[in-house]
């Protein structure tokens, strides 16, 4: 059936099979690569993008649960020459990040959790990312890097 | 990984989404937030042939005060309940419960009537709604009847609506002043509840001791009839049928069922 | 400063220097805006019409094959072919994994008239796209007669079934104790324990995958997710009966693999052998489902330890004994035991010292090396027996061990375990450790708790562990090399025979180059992973990549300056001796006269200005530390709650401290999650229980705090940095610190020991059966 969305800012159409998870949309017939499945059972949230502005993670839904819906991924966050945003940033400076397999969703979770709470708390950051696992960081400099994107954000705004 | 394949139709309001059901039969399941079915369905646990998308059936997405009830759309999300004013003010325990289930995506996503509906003896918002002596409403083709929450769920993953209804609101009574708690037993914060506890008004709900949420009626009784939170707590366990499995046997269960419900007692009376 | 002495980190690094520093990486930028290539990303236009492989595996423990039924299968859409054991010509007849193992106890790269674990794969059905392979792997019919199946070690030993009947028992794999005496005459104490060490799941975040193509060369391309591509070049040679030559493995980006991914399973064979059956690319990417029984497992020890002493606290005599699952196909789990047995005394000085070992076969999932392999569970056994040993004499655990520990070497020795080890100073973490934890005031506070009698109870934990990184193999001593270029363009490419999947090496290698030639870091790119550009390499494992491919690099950048100066000489018409490294333009000057000068680019015009050199190492290198861990436990609920976990890691000199951090949380986390919450569970008929990542416990970012690290450098004289290996630090010493620490939250109640994980039940039942026994012998 005929799916029609914003992915990153553009708008696409495109011919879909119902079942079609909205991680592989992405990932095969938009070619954006960069979110990636780690499971099959909702749990690990390596697949993390922002449907219509909240974080979901996307192989538990649908493309065509998304018509009329925009979606960003990882790919839709840097600047139009690559420079990194605050998130971003701060999880290379934090090194929040070895092989990179959960990066993208926890990028994405973490720009949405600051979104909702700008200035948390180290507990706060903790159960907004319960959703998203990580085998290689042992999380502590995840929680750093949301603390820095959280202090440069608010610095940014005032 | 990847589920059957299905066919999709998408339902405009609820009577739309009624005529589907009867159109597709029992082969049919209803699609909302979809993270009760769709991870059923992607181990191939589950494999309707028809998906019925109620996503976008903005009706059943209201959350107001009526006729002296609390009265939430089945389309509400976890998140959205969780957030509400109104339902922090309203009724409490439900919002606290809402904010529990699940991590931050999931919530975004999850249905409060797909979390009823899909009814497994171990989620929070069943547990919860018995506890608050809600009433859940459904919509069939013959019109709307009430069902109380002590007579919707059934066992596993069964409940008391028809294969040609769909859940469409919640109601639950005020909760006025007066104390309510929730203890959740996990091993990991965002898994299902071990054993949980969910009390408001001297009432007590119990998840994951039987294969349908129970209320804990015996130290319900004792409540009532004057003992302290720790002596009622003590039937916590009874009428309760609580399972094995990988986290704990059914001693442990009972165990934790007292524990849990000596803690949630203490902390709603304050 | 010959090439070849010890140096820390100050030493090496003259003012201004880059090593030492937290740099950050240089792959981030990729990472973190349009994400790795991981294979499951590949574009690759060879690739292009690939068939996509989807496995049926066997639901059942221990069967025989009574049919395959492909009919309805091979009529579904998409159905492209479907191959069975039976198919496979020209495959060879696979061989034990490790001399040493019986020659029967092989698996086949599809299962041959028996299946022998849940998730053997049994046949292989080819679509043309991925939807498409589930729908028809339903389809397939095949139908088993069940055999008993052998899941306890228990059963294992006794042999009353035998899951290879041509060879005489379950047992693949064992070394006998030679004591004849009784290693514990004349000890005034003496306490016995039998310890678990669980199964694990390795479960990095990128499962497996492979894809291959045949080449009208008659080569065969594989792009696998590795731990070295040469090892994996070599295994899949072996597999399929080709020549080295005829097989290039090309390493994508890797999503962790902590110890699982060396070599090559036999789905890896199989996509390898289906590509030239088909006369297509073959692509596959199991599910975490597929991967949970499909991945080896880590761990899977029974321990017996027996330690016997004085009174006064000092230990005489230690005995292991372990009895190793290997699963149903012994890898190298069968083989770990001998690390364990080796590093059985630790940091004690223990006279009398006993180890023996039988690793045996079940119908479960074959073992493999996970985070450690081997060292975690020397540690964990002794770290809970001198707790034993502490708590049978009513001393304190650190004191005790103070009492037992070597006392600190700069020169090698061998210890009883027959481990050389190089450098180290025991006391010095112990008390480093103790202090940072503020060790007087935990147990104060847990003496407070007691008293009042508080439902929560505080437990300390301690571990002080020493391991064994960057052994060499049967070829010979630790070894890796390295190969450095400096383009005309002033650029640099390193080649390295390591493998990084997370750890930095693209950073660090780097770092290590510029420090010699002035090149900055952004004009250097490392290569690794592709046979045909790196042929030799020992890939990333068992914590050797920077005190062997790191020295390499360092080594083959100092080289490649003598090769430079050679040149410049005759250029410039100066004498060698006059010239110096100029970072400030990435060349060489005449000393005193820098407007006399030349870059390394410019000596790369006319011939390529290149080394490749192998840096050698005398043996392995064994990096210590010690560890705290504080729990909270719940006595009513049995709940245990990590609250802080303090650590030291001395693995001599640090190059990056940003990525060295960074690998001991990855550690500590692991290590922490094998004591409180993960573990594998089968039932009686071999049925995994826990096979998703819902109903495995794997460790999520509200189980842990954040960690608290203390650093000391003892550099090592085995290669110029001074580095020994960090990566599995944190595996080693956390299990132990945190498990201890819960059974130290109870040992007011009469618990003495609680196996892992520390689940809220298994507290639980642990308190009740010690009130019960004190009620009973009160």
């Amino acid at each position: 059936m005929r799916l029609s969305l914003r992915v990153n800012g553009e708008e696409r159409s495109d011919e879909v099979e119902p079942r079609l998870l909205l991680a592989h949309y992405l990932r095969d017939v938009c070619g954006l690569t960069a979110t990636n499945l780690g499971c099959d059972t909702t749990s690990c949230g390596a697949c993390t993008v922002h449907l219509d502005g909240e974080s979901v993670k996307s192989c538990t839904v649908l493309a065509v649960q998304c018509d009329g819906s925009s979606v960003t991924t990882l790919e839709g966050l840097a600047g139009p020459d690559g420079s990194l945003n605050p998130v971003q940033q701060a999880f290379r400076s934090e090194h929040a990040l070895q092989c990179g397999f959960c990066t993208p969703g926890m990028v994405m979770a973490v720009s949405a959790l600051l979104a909702e709470h700008p200035d948390p708390t180290e507990q706060q950051i903790r159960e907004g990312l319960e959703g998203n696992l990580c085998r290689c960081t042992g999380y502590h400099n995840i929680v750093r890097a949301a603390q820095a994107a959280a202090a440069a954000l608010s610095a940014e705004q005032a | 990984m990847i589920p059957a394949p299905f066919e999709y139709v998408r339902a405009s309001s609820v009577g739309h989404a009624v005529q589907l059901l009867a159109e597709h039969g029992e082969d049919a399941k209803l699609l909302a937030g979809g993270h009760s079915l769709l991870p059923m369905m992607k181990l191939r646990l589950a494999f309707p042939s028809v998906l019925i998308d109620i996503g976008r059936v903005t009706e059943a997405r209201t959350l107001k005060v009526d006729d002296g009830m609390v009265s939430i759309g089945a389309l509400v999300r976890h998140s959205e309940l969780a957030a509400s004013d109104l339902l922090r003010g309203e009724a409490p325990l439900l919002a606290r419960v809402a904010s529990l289930v699940g991590d931050p995506q999931v919530r975004h996503r999850g249905t409060i009537g797909g979390s009823l509906a899909h009814a497994d003896p171990a989620a929070d918002l069943p547990a919860a709604i018995v506890a608050s002596d809600g009433v859940l409403v459904a919509q069939g083709p013959s019109g709307q009847r009430q069902i109380p929450a002590g007579e919707f769920f059934l066992g596993y993953y069964e409940t008391a609506l028809r294969p040609d209804e769909l859940l469409v609101e919640i109601r639950v009574p005020r909760t006025g002043p007066g104390g309510w708690h929730y203890e959740k037993f996990v091993r990991r914060a965002n898994d299902w509840a071990i054993v949980a506890v969910a009390t408001v008004a001297g009432r007590i709900a119990l998840a994951n001791m039987a294969s349908r949420p129970v209320r804990a009626a015996a130290a319900e009784q004792a409540l009532a009839s004057g003992a302290g939170p720790a002596e009622a707590a003590e039937l916590a366990a009874e009428g309760t049928e609580p399972i094995e499995d990988l986290n704990a046997d059914p001693e442990f269960r009972r165990h934790l069922a007292r524990v849990l419900t000596r803690r949630a007692l203490l902390a709603a009376a304050g | 400063m010959s090439a070849n002495s010890p140096m820390t980190a100050s030493e090496t690094a003259p003012v201004g220097s880059i090593l030492g520093t937290r740099v950050q990486r240089l792959e981030d930028p990729e990472f973190l805006t349009r994400g790795a290539t991981y294979t499951e990303d590949l574009t690759d236009e060879r690739l292009t019409g690939a068939a996509r492989l989807t496995l049926v595996r066997s639901p059942l423990a221990h069967a025989r094959i009574t049919g395959i039924d492909l009919t309805a299968a091979s009529q579904a859409p998409g159905f492209v072919a479907a191959y069975t054991a039976a198919d496979l010509s020209g495959v060879p007849p696979q061989r034990p994994m490790m001399p040493g193992y019986p020659e029967s106890m092989v698996q086949p790269l599809l299962a041959d008239e028996v299946v022998r674990y849940v998730g053997e794969p049994v046949v292989a059905v080819l679509t043309d796209d991925r939807y498409s392979g589930e729908d028809v792997a339903e389809l397939v019919e095949v139908d088993y007669d069940p055999l008993p199946a052998v899941v306890t070690l228990t059963d294992a030993l006794a042999g009353d079934t035998l899951l290879f009947p041509a060879a005489a028992s379950n047992v693949c794999y064992r070394k006998d104790a030679e004591a004849a005496e009784d290693i514990f005459a004349g000890c005034e104490v003496v306490t016995s324990h039998e310890i678990v060490n669980q199964r694990v799941a390795v479960a990095p975040l990128e499962v497996r995958a492979a894809a291959a193509v045949w080449g009208d060369d008659g080569r065969l391309t594989a792009w696998v997710p590795n731990q070295g591509a040469q090892g994996t070049q070599r295994q899949l040679a072996r597999m399929l009966g080709l020549d080295k030559a005829q097989v290039r493995v090309i390493t994508p980006a890797v999503g962790g693999a902590f110890g699982a991914k060396f070599g090559a399973d036999t789905e890896h064979a199989l996509v390898g052998w289906l590509a030239r059956q088909l006369g297509r690319p073959v692509t596959w990417v199991e599910t975490r489902s597929e991967n949970m029984v499909g991945m080896t497992h880590g761990r899977a020890q029974l321990q017996t330890v027996t330690i016997g002493g004085d009174r006064s606290g000092r230990v005489r005599a230690y005995r292991l004994h372990v009895v190793q699952d290997s699963g149903a196909y012994p890898r190298i789990g069968a083989l770990l035991p001998s690390l364990t047995a080796l590093m059985a005394p630790g940091v004690y000085d223990i006279e009398r010292l006993e180890t023996s070992f039988v690793s045996v076969v079940t119908n479960t999932t074959p073992i493999g090396a996970y985070r450690g392999a081997g060292r975690p569970e020397a540690t964990a056994a002794i770290e809970r027996a001198m707790d034993l040993f502490a708590t049978e004499l009513g001393l304190d655990p650190a004191e005790v061990r103070r009492r037992n520990l070597l006392p600190a070497f700069t020169e090698p020795f061998t210890s009883k375990g027959g481990a050389k080890y190089d450098s180290g100073d025991y006391p010095m973490a112990l008390e480093k450790v103790l202090a940072a934890a503020d060790y007087p005031a935990l147990r104060a506070e847990q003496a407070a708790r007691r008293e009042r009698g508080d439902v929560r109870q505080l437990g300390i934990g301690l571990s002080v562990y020493v391991e064994i990184t960057g052994g060499g193999d049967e070829s010979g001593p630790p070894n890796e090399n390295a190969t450095v270029e400096v383009h005309p363009d002033g650029t640099a490419t390193i080649l390295t025979g390591t493998s990084p999947h997370g750890q930095g090496h693209a950073t660090v290698w780097a770092m290590l180059a510029s420090e010699q030639l002035g090149i900055p870091l952004e004009k250097i790119t490392v290569k690794w992973g592709d046979t045909d550009l790196v042929p030799r390499g020992g890939g990333t494992g068992g914590s050797r990549s920077l005190q062997q491919g790191g020295a390499a690099v360092r080594q083959a950048a100092i080289e490649l300056v003598e090769l430079a100066r050679q040149r410049a000489a005759e250029q410039l018409e100066a004498n060698p001796d006059d010239l110096v490294v100029d970072h400030r333009i990435a060349g060489l000057a005449v000393r005193g006269v820098p407007g006399t000068a030349i870059t390394f680019a410019a000596l790369a015009e006319r011939e390529p200005l290149q080394v490749r050199t192998v840096f050698s190492a005398p043996g392995a290198t064994y990096p210590f530390g010690a560890h705290v861990a504080v729990v909270e436990v719940d006595t009513e609920t049995g709940k245990a709650e990590l609250l802080r976990l303090i650590a030291l890691d001395d693995a001599g000199t640090v190059i990056n401290p940003l990525i060295a951090e960074g690998q001991r949380h990855g550690g500590l986390a692991q290590g922490a999650a094998q004591a409180l919450l993960e573990e594998v569970c089968y039932d009686p008929d071999g049925n995994p229980i826990t096979t998703t990542l819902a109903t495995y416990p794997f460790l999520s970012i509200t189980e842990v705090p954040s960690f608290e690290l203390v650093t000391t450098e003892t550099p090592t004289s085995y290669n110029p940095l001074g580095a020994k290996g960090i990566g599995e630090a944190g595996t080693i010493g956390a299990t132990p610190a945190v498990q201890n620490a819960v059974v130290d939250a109870l040992a007011h109640l009469g618990v003495r020991h609680v196996d892992m994980p520390t689940s809220a039940q298994r507290v639980w039942r642990a308190i009740r059966e010690s009130s019960a026994t004190e009620r009973t012998s009160g």
